[in-house]
């Protein structure tokens, strides 16, 4: 990254540092799937933490332990068996509203991405507000222009997603979510598919897109590397059913760059956690065995 | 921005600039770089090997060898003959308008019929896959109905409909409907949950849902029905005008079988296959134009 996008980033970050939104509390989340009592399985159990507004935090745990059944309760698409999420003072699902309304407050980036084929990639960015109706199809198309622009996505407007690498689709997708002014976003994984050197690029491309905009993240990862490069906090898992095992603040300064990654704290913070996710990895093997 | 992040887009970035800041690639030109494409391939070639071993075959077993089976059929040189002839044997050639009568006529009632089979088989199969408790109502009977050849309808249909024209209209309908509905709920049921979640949480309404994922979202198997559709339209069509009607192709190959003119019943049949061939690649050459993000990955694909 150079000097004058640093320089950009501090700037934004004590300015908008004081109006930052999307805190999200998450009190004594339990999920069971199934039938409840009877052949139930427990996926999150009794899990309470927060989600920092303006920062980053990254939920580590190993495959299937129920992270993404946390994010769909945020985002709306599952209900919760019991307890309580917040959305600043406003509560999104909790006793008598077991399940929230999906909304553009609260926008996900998909595992496989999830920008429609059919449309180009303004029409996909677009896809909020016009469904919306808050901006007619000019203004949006303005105000994508700018964004893309900004986001290093000159020139694909009127491309397909299917003509542009995964790459660039996952930065158009997080650009269609920033279209909606969301005080949250929420990734699942979005970098799972992708090979370990793009994946690099996409880590600082995220961090800077975060800079300029200072939106909560909530993101999901098994990745315990990408987990801690990203992370103001890092939250990690234990297995099914998922609560919090250990919460740590990365007091690594941002803004960063891929030279953190050979940091002398960056090295402790792996030390102090690669034994607890591995000890986690460890017991979902185990469980995945016994259940085959 | 990074100077990773820039090589990275460079090659976008690059090949957008040479096209400006539209994206100009017409489906028309991507058609011509097809037909390109197909011409300097081998398959072509292949294919006109192919048809001359079909008609050598047939010259050969009919003609030459006289077969056994084959002795009685007509040979291609009395098909074609006849077929090209100014003044045809048994009436019937591509210079007699009947000839175009009959054509015109079978064609007229498979646009109905196919017409009428995609306006309610695509709504229906949308809101089969859609809806749960619709295709819980819906769906068994469907089924049911389905496996019940048109041929077996043909007694009820005549009992229904009246006059000769709409029982073979209803034949033929009958097959398409089923291809094309049940492709269609097949379509919606195939598509990602991320694309329905994702459209929630961008602010999108259930209806606008509908008209913006799940629509589009079926596409690809809505045209897989239609191209399946047409080609059983075209033979519960022939089934239906060998039983009732008159005129179109089916009758014309039953009645010249009565008559025992048996160079007309090839040209009958060739002729079906040809316009049974133009309507499946309309369909297919529709389906490309209404589906222009499949053609652009494919010839993105085939580019590389």
């Amino acid at each position: 990254m150079n000097v004058q996008a640093i320089e950009s980033a501090r700037a934004t970050q004590s300015a908008t540092f004081a109006a930052a939104k999307g805190r999200v509390r998450i009190v004594d989340a339990v999920k069971i799937y199934g039938v409840q009592g009877g052949g139930g399985v427990l996926a999150v159990d009794h899990c309470t933490f927060d989600v920092p507004p303006g920062e980053i935090t990254v939920v580590v745990g190993p495959s299937g332990c129920g992270k993404t059944t946390l994010l769909n309760a945020i985002a709306g698409f599952h209900s919760l068996s019991a307890g309580s999420i917040y959305l600043d003072d406003e509560m999104l699902c909790g006793p008598g509203k077991l399940k929230a309304e999906p909304g553009p407050d609260r926008v996900v980036v998909f595992q496989n991405g999830a920008l429609f084929p059919w449309k180009t990639n303004i029409e996909n960015i677009t896809f909020g507000p016009v469904m919306q109706g808050i901006m007619s199809r000019a203004e949006a198309n303005d105000k994508a222009r700018a964004m893309m622009t900004d986001a290093g996505l000159r020139g694909i407007e009127n491309n397909y997603p299917g003509e542009i690498s995964s790459g660039v689709r996952r930065r158009v997708e997080i650009v269609r979510a920033l279209m909606n002014d969301p005080k949250i976003l929420l990734l699942d994984e979005p970098y799972r598919a992708l090979d370990s050197l793009t994946k690099s690029v996409m880590h600082e491309a995220l961090l800077e897109i975060f800079y300029k905009n200072r939106v909560t993240i909530f993101f999901i990862t098994h990745d315990l590397e990408e987990a801690i490069f990203l992370g103001h906090r890092v939250v990690i898992m234990t297995t099914r059913p998922c609560k919090p095992k250990k919460i740590l603040d990365i007091d690594i300064p941002h803004p960063r760059n891929y030279s953190v990654l050979t940091n002398k704290r960056f090295r402790e913070f792996m030390e102090e956690t690669a034994a607890a996710v591995h000890e986690e990895a460890i017991k979902a093997f185990d469980a995945g065995e016994r259940e085959r | 921005m990074s100077e990773t992040k820039l090589t990275e887009f460079a090659g976008v970035v690059d090949q957008q600039a040479e096209q400006g800041s539209a994206t100009k690639i017409t489906s028309w030109a991507l058609t011509m770089y097809r037909w390109s494409q197909w011409l300097q391939s081998p398959r072509p070639y292949l294919m006109v090997i192919g048809f001359a071993g079909f008609l050598g075959f047939w010259y050969l077993a009919v003609e030459v060898w006289k077969l056994p089976r084959f002795a009685e059929m007509p040979g291609p040189t009395q098909v074609f003959g006849e077929w090209f002839s100014k003044d045809p044997t048994y009436g019937l050639s591509v210079f007699t308008p009947e000839y175009y009568l009959h054509i015109w006529v079978s064609t007229r009632r498979i646009a109905i019929a196919f017409f009428l089979a995609t306006a309610i088989g695509v709504p229906l199969g949308l809101f089969l896959g859609w809806s749960v408790r619709f295709k819980q109502y819906v769906f068994p009977v469907f089924e049911l109905l389905r496996p019940i050849p048109p041929l077996a309808w043909v007694p009820l249909a005549i009992v229904m409909f009246r006059g000769s024209e709409t029982p073979v209209i209803f034949l033929t309908f009958l097959a398409s409907f089923y291809a094309t509905a049940l492709n269609t709920m097949l379509g919606v049921e195939s598509i990602d949950v991320s694309f329905v979640r994702a459209a929630s949480c961008l602010g999108a309404k259930r209806w606008q849902v509908f008209r913006h994922v799940i629509v589009p979202g079926a596409l690809p198997f809505i045209f897989t029905g239609l191209q399946i559709s047409v080609g059983v339209a075209w033979f519960s069509l022939v089934a239906g005008e060998m039983v009732s009607g008159q005129y179109g192709l089916g009758y014309l190959i039953n009645t010249s079988y009565t008559m025992v003119r048996y160079p007309t019943i090839v040209i009958g049949m060739a002729t079906l296959g040809i316009v049974g061939y133009a309507t499946s690649a309309a369909i297919r050459l529709l389906g490309n134009y209404m589906m222009q993000w499949r053609m652009r990955e494919l010839s993105l694909g085939a580019a590389r």
